[in-house]
């Protein structure tokens, strides 16, 4: 019972993360229909940014000072490069053929991923436990139940951005546009919608999302490299799908069920075979819903 | 004059941008230290250098739009387009010539085999994505799934290469139908994802299975091919290829029996794709990948047509794997990840999905560049991903972008797809 609540609790700081990351995913899936490859790797721009500033503020001996200026600095920059990504590598492909975004992605992951690498090397980088200690919750056995202050702040803060973002994309003209857009293009242009500004939006907030993610996988695991982003993208857009790609809670909900399927399953089974469970999940959940579980079926005509 | 003003006005917001970006990366170094004394050091040169490129890049960019392409240029590619007719004989003869040039080094010609190898691959990727429009991101799984059988089966049971080809063919496209039946409903993007996610589990389960594969630290010492027996030994003697032919044994005769076979496998891969594309099947596929509630209400059955497209494009990845597991004679699961599925994928829409000659010409390009920057290294896959997203860009449509069609009513013409 214990084990079981402690799994719990792991899993769902997991999927936290994964359900930010996996917004942006779907967000962008959403209003121009490609899966945005470079993602993850924008998530791991973020924590890169992260701890180059938690390195320059060395001095500062405030943690939450640091950590602010850290998640807010990285997601304004992560903005930043989610906007000259879609301008670089996906607005010109915009209308051309289905698979030529998907390979534009697809370098531009590459792309990031030994920008990272070829100029900040390719070591692991840590850093210390920023928020350490918690509360222990129950003791069965000696098996004692913690949840970490680490693990209320990485709920707490997804649930506020999240919170912010819902209001964003439900209650301001520009989620309206957004709306609008992803509804259908072309007419939300003909009604005076500014299509591109409003896809621009989408990817830098999305890319911030990413970043604030970044942020709060660099400081509950204290290890990144350039190559995080690959598996962490592959998961997060493994959630989007299964939540049902374009729908927003479902992005978050299959963050969740990512994240717990992966704590259950290294809690209870093999460590080795966590990703091949998520995976084998996605495949089955898919083979009966072939939208995913809030994924909406649309119609098709010839 | 006005007009540069803005040129150079819109080229310094780029700068302010890209040095807002690189900020970070390039102007400053992490130090080697734990966690808990990381330094950081400053790299304000490089920073300066690289805003200035990106300044003077999109400077030049903003003159160059305000142009016109060059007539010449325009009619290069009018050429290009049109010169399948030759360029294909051409690179065939050339290709089986090559080995036989006096004077060409074995490094060439082995570089040959890699990028014949990623023409196979691409050939039959092409089955899947070109012709039935499924898109596929896990195909390594099934060059993997050629690449360990032969691995296996030739160590546990002694069998040859020769003998191991077909079984390994057979079993990939076995995994293709088995991994096929699961995505039938799928399209698009879930599609994209599930075969991704089949690619990763089939690299999982070969890099955590240790007991079978090896594990991370592979298999070694895998049999190389024989020529009806004759094996290419350095050592000379009976029984092999030098001592048969009393020739003084040379590492050259076995790469350029490997580049044969591996040119015959390709070539084979190119034929079958050819043929089937004239015959009810090849129809069946085009049909599908052009609409897929139109073709079901045509009649045709989804099911096979899904699954024998994925059965074939498996088969030939299952040829070329085993082919690849002989030629290196280790294997590792560091070799079938994604970056792989990736690079044959962008070979296929490189080259133009659904044409043979552009697959060719962009494995070329994408193999044989990086190959020859080998003194590169650190910055090779840099390149890589910069030169997938600008020749996308510049060219969305891949090199070769005109398809020919497949029924001709009358007086052949040109489509553009």
């Amino acid at each position: 019972m214990a084990y079981a609540l402690q799994q719990l609790i792991n899993g769902i700081t997991l999927g936290m993360i994964y359900g930010l990351i996996a917004v942006g995913y779907t967000m962008v899936y959403g209003i121009i229909g490609m899966i945005n490859f470079a993602h993850g790797d924008v998530f791991m721009i973020g924590a890169f940014i992260g701890i180059i500033v938690l390195t320059a503020l060395a001095g500062v001996t405030s943690v939450p000072l640091g950590l602010l200026a850290a998640l807010l600095l990285s997601a304004a920059l992560c903005g930043l490069y989610g906007f000259s990504i879609e301008r670089v590598a996906y607005r010109p492909l915009r209308g051309s053929f289905r698979l030529a975004p998907l390979i534009s992605a697809i370098g531009m992951s590459i792309l990031l991923e030994n920008y990272v690498q070829t100029s900040q090397g390719a070591l692991e980088r840590a850093v210390p436990d920023l928020i350490p200690g918690g509360i222990t919750l129950m003791n069965e056995n000696g098996f004692v139940v913690q949840l970490s202050w680490m693990q209320m702040a990485i709920v707490v803060v997804t649930l506020v951005v999240l919170g912010v973002f819902t209001y964003l994309v439900t209650r301001t003209p520009l989620g309206r546009a957004m709306r609008a857009v992803e509804q259908d293009p072309k007419m939300a242009a003909l009604l005076g919608v500014d299509t591109n500004r409003t896809i621009s939006y989408t990817f830098v907030i999305g890319s911030a999302l990413a970043a604030v993610a970044g942020i709060m996988f660099l400081v509950y695991y204290g290890v990144i490299d350039f190559y995080i982003g690959f598996n962490a993208g592959i998961k997060a857009f493994t959630a989007a799908v299964l939540g049902g790609i374009g729908s927003l809670p479902g992005a978050v909900l299959g963050g969740l069920l990512i994240g717990l399927i992966e704590a259950f399953w290294s809690g209870y089974a093999t460590v080795a075979y966590k990703d091949v469970a998520v995976y084998s999940v996605l495949a089955i959940v898919l083979m009966f819903m072939p939208t995913g579980l809030l994924g909406r079926n649309e119609v098709e005509k010839v | 004059m006005t007009a540069v003003a803005a040129n150079l006005k819109d080229s310094a917001a780029v700068a302010f941008i890209a040095l807002l970006l690189f900020g970070p990366f390039l102007g400053v170094q992490l130090g080697d230290g734990n966690a808990g004394n990381l330094t950081l050091s400053t790299r304000p040169a490089l920073l300066g250098v690289a805003v200035a490129l990106t300044f003077a890049a999109r400077f030049l960019m903003l003159l160059w739009q305000g142009r016109r392409p060059p007539a010449v240029l325009t009619r290069l590619t009018a050429w290009v387009q049109q010169s399948g007719k030759f360029v294909a004989p051409a690179l065939l003869i050339f290709a089986v010539a090559l080995p036989l040039i006096p004077g060409v080094e074995n490094a060439y010609i082995d570089l040959g085999v890699l990028i014949m190898t990623y023409v196979m691959l691409g050939w039959g990727l092409n089955i899947v994505v070109g012709l039935a429009g499924l898109l596929d991101l896990g195909y390594v799984a099934f060059y993997a799934v050629g690449a360990y059988s032969f691995a296996l089966i030739s160590q546990n049971f002694n069998l040859s290469f020769w003998e191991c080809l077909p079984i390994s063919g057979l079993l990939a496209a076995c995994w293709g139908i088995f991994l096929g039946f699961p995505v039938l409903r799928l399209r698009g993007d879930y599609l994209a994802i599930v075969t991704l996610a089949f690619g990763e589990i089939i690299r999982l389960v070969i890099t955590n299975w240790v007991a079978l594969t090896g594990g991370p630290n592979g298999i070694d010492g895998i049999a190389h091919p024989t020529l009806f027996g004759l094996n290419f030994s350095m050592a000379g003697g009976p029984g092999t290829f030098a001592g048969f032919f009393n020739i003084t044994p040379e590492p050259g005769q076995r790469i350029t029996y490997l580049y044969y076979i591996i040119l015959i496998l390709a070539l084979l891969t190119n034929w079958v794709t050819l043929r089937l594309r004239k015959q009810p099947l090849g129809r069946a596929w085009e049909a599908l990948r052009e609409n897929e509630i139109a073709c079901r209400s045509l009649g045709i059955n989804l099911r096979n047509t899904k699954l024998t497209a994925f059965a074939i494009g498996a088969m030939f990845a299952g040829f070329a794997g085993c082919f690849f597991s002989t030629r290196e004679g280790f294997i590792s699961p560091d070799s079938f990840t994604f970056i792989e599925s990736a690079t044959v994928l962008a070979i296929v829409v490189l080259g133009g999905a659904g044409s043979q000659l552009g697959i060719v010409l962009a494995a070329m390009v994408m193999i044989g560049v990086p190959a020859m920057l080998q003194s590169l290294q650190i910055y090779r896959m840099l390149i890589f991903g910069i030169a997938l997203v600008v020749i996308m860009v510049v060219r969305p449509r891949g090199f070769i972008s005109t398809r020919k069609p497949t029924v001709l009513l009358g007086k052949p013409k040109v489509v553009l797809t």
